[in-house]
């Protein structure tokens, strides 16, 4: 049965690459079948460890590599995967170009790096994600928000 | 066959005339690289705005360079993908057109199979069918991966990163170290006096089961955690400015990312006569120097591309396009011609043989 995605504010700890896998399985299990995930945190907060975790959840056998360098890249399992990055991306205007609208129309998982760049364009059931690297070094936070 | 090549896959604007695949008549190339600098990365509405506005000065820089007529152009082929779509877009609208025009076939190229191809614009390279089969690092800011070519067009894939790109990493690894963009010459020219063993970074090296078949390992490379380590490593030791320590962090940091590839090329290394090393990060002065020493040690001959042919460029597209080595790209009809910001390599998946 479909378990609930957890409340605003639930807190994870992770301290592991595994670790943080296991979060994103367990938070994909809860996802219905067209979901968009912004995934806020600095450069090394675990944003693509989280999302080689939905991709080991959704199926998909090949390494998830970088989006920065094409913005998208689009992965085929059990279900769809659609990681994006944002960081380069100057008004939602240039996101219209990109197709970003057609990405929403589809069925699957949309991961989203540097969502905020997106604006208005985040459809108002997006889930959004606080990544942290903790003082402490080598323990993550990944707090639902 | 003369063609004629345009490539605008990320911030290069390039277009160049090659006769059969190995005489480069003439190359222009446009680059953004210092329109994007203040960015810190490429920003893709920049290229593409600078594209359009440079695609046709640069197409006619080069015929004139070469000195043809329009009319000696056999054929047009330009990059499809991978890159961002917004710039690919550019130069395929710029090749539909001159195919239309010229009345000349239009093809459609990888790019990642024209930086493999890269390495036989060498005049000194041999036939592509004679260096087969042949081993081949592809090494750039959007790519890190090790294909065999058992013929050429012909490959498998035998390893690659699970995350950033080594040009990424290098871009990464600048912009910590405070050394600007791009980062892979930044951060070559800061180590060039450094200690590459002061700082004993993390290697990224995994195996996994092949995608392509699982009961065989895929190399994997993996650039996300030396980032990381680099990033605590400053957090407990913040440089200041003049710091003393930069160049042995630069040449330490460099190390971990050509040591990564120069063993993953080594694991991969059977008994190929070749190995070549293309792509953006190839240009890397250190890499280049351990790569001529894993050649020496295993007793194969390295190939590697002039320097003009390294990063995004042309001549590649135009070179693959008009081989007699490979097989005659299909012509492609100037209204159907998408671009393909995730294209692939056509890896040949039939047999097993994957290591």
């Amino acid at each position: 049965m479909k378990t609930d995605f957890p409340v605003a504010g639930t807190l994870y700890e992770t301290k592991t690459p595994e670790e943080t896998w296991a979060v994103a399985e367990q938070l994909a299990a809860c996802l219905p079948v067209r979901a968009v995930l912004a995934l806020h945190g600095e450069l090394g907060a675990g944003k693509t460890c989280f999302v080689q975790g939905l991709a080991r959840a959704l199926g998909i056998l090949r390494p998830i590599t970088s989006p920065t360098f094409t913005l998208v890249q689009e992965y085929r399992g059990s279900r769809r995967l659609v990681h994006m990055d944002l960081y380069r991306i100057g008004s939602p205007d240039e996101l219209l170009h990109l197709g970003f609208e057609d990405y929403l129309q589809e069925d699957g998982v949309l991961a989203i790096e540097w969502a905020e760049r997106a604006g208005d364009l985040l459809p108002p059931d997006t889930r959004h994600l606080y990544f942290a690297l903790q003082a402490d070094q080598g323990r993550h936070t990944i707090r639902i928000g | 066959m003369i063609v004629l090549g345009i490539e605008t896959s990320c911030d290069e604007t390039s277009a160049a005339l090659v006769r059969a695949g190995r005489e480069v008549l003439s190359q222009v190339i446009f680059s953004q690289v210092a329109l994007h600098r203040p960015y810190g990365g490429v920003v893709p509405e920049i290229a593409s705005r600078n594209h359009v506005e440079k695609i046709m000065p640069v197409i006619s820089e080069a015929r004139a360079q070469a000195g043809l007529d329009w009319d000696r152009i056999d054929r047009i082929a330009v990059t499809s993908g991978p890159g961002l779509a917004s710039a690919l877009m550019i130069g395929v609208a710029a090749a539909k057109s001159l195919s239309l025009r010229l009345q000349r076939p239009l093809v459609a190229i990888n790019h990642i199979e024209a930086h493999l191809y890269s390495a036989f614009l060498d005049p000194a390279a041999p036939d592509p069918a004679a260096a087969c089969p042949l081993l081949v690092l592809i090494v750039s800011g959007g790519h890190t991966c090790l294909v065999r070519m058992s013929k050429p067009g012909v490959y498998r894939l035998i390893g690659q990163t699970i995350d950033d790109a080594a040009g990424e990493a290098f871009d990464k690894g600048a912009n910590l170290l405070g050394l600007g963009y791009p980062g892979g010459p930044a951060i070559d020219r800061a180590a060039q006096n450094g200690n590459t063993q002061a700082i004993r970074f993390p290697r990224g090296l995994t195996r996994r089961p092949h995608h392509h078949d699982p009961t065989h390992d895929l190399l994997c490379l993996s650039f996300s955690g030396l980032k990381t380590s680099l990033l605590y490593h400053l957090k407990d030791h913040p440089l200041v400015p003049g710091d003393s320590r930069l160049a042995d962090l630069a040449a330490s940091y460099q190390e971990a990312i050509v040591d990564s590839l120069v063993r993953r090329t080594d694991d991969a290394l059977r008994d190929e006569p070749y190995l070549a090393v293309v792509g953006g990060v190839s240009l890397n002065r250190r890499l280049r120097e351990q790569m001529t020493a894993l050649a020496a040690r295993r007793r194969v001959r390295l190939l590697m591309a002039p320097p003009t042919f390294c990063a995004d460029n042309a001549a590649m597209i135009a070179g693959l396009a008009g081989s007699p080595a490979f097989a005659k790209q299909p012509e492609r009809l100037p209204m159907d011609l998408d671009v393909d910001p995730s294209l692939e390599l056509n890896f040949n998946l039939s047999s097993a043989t994957l290591t």
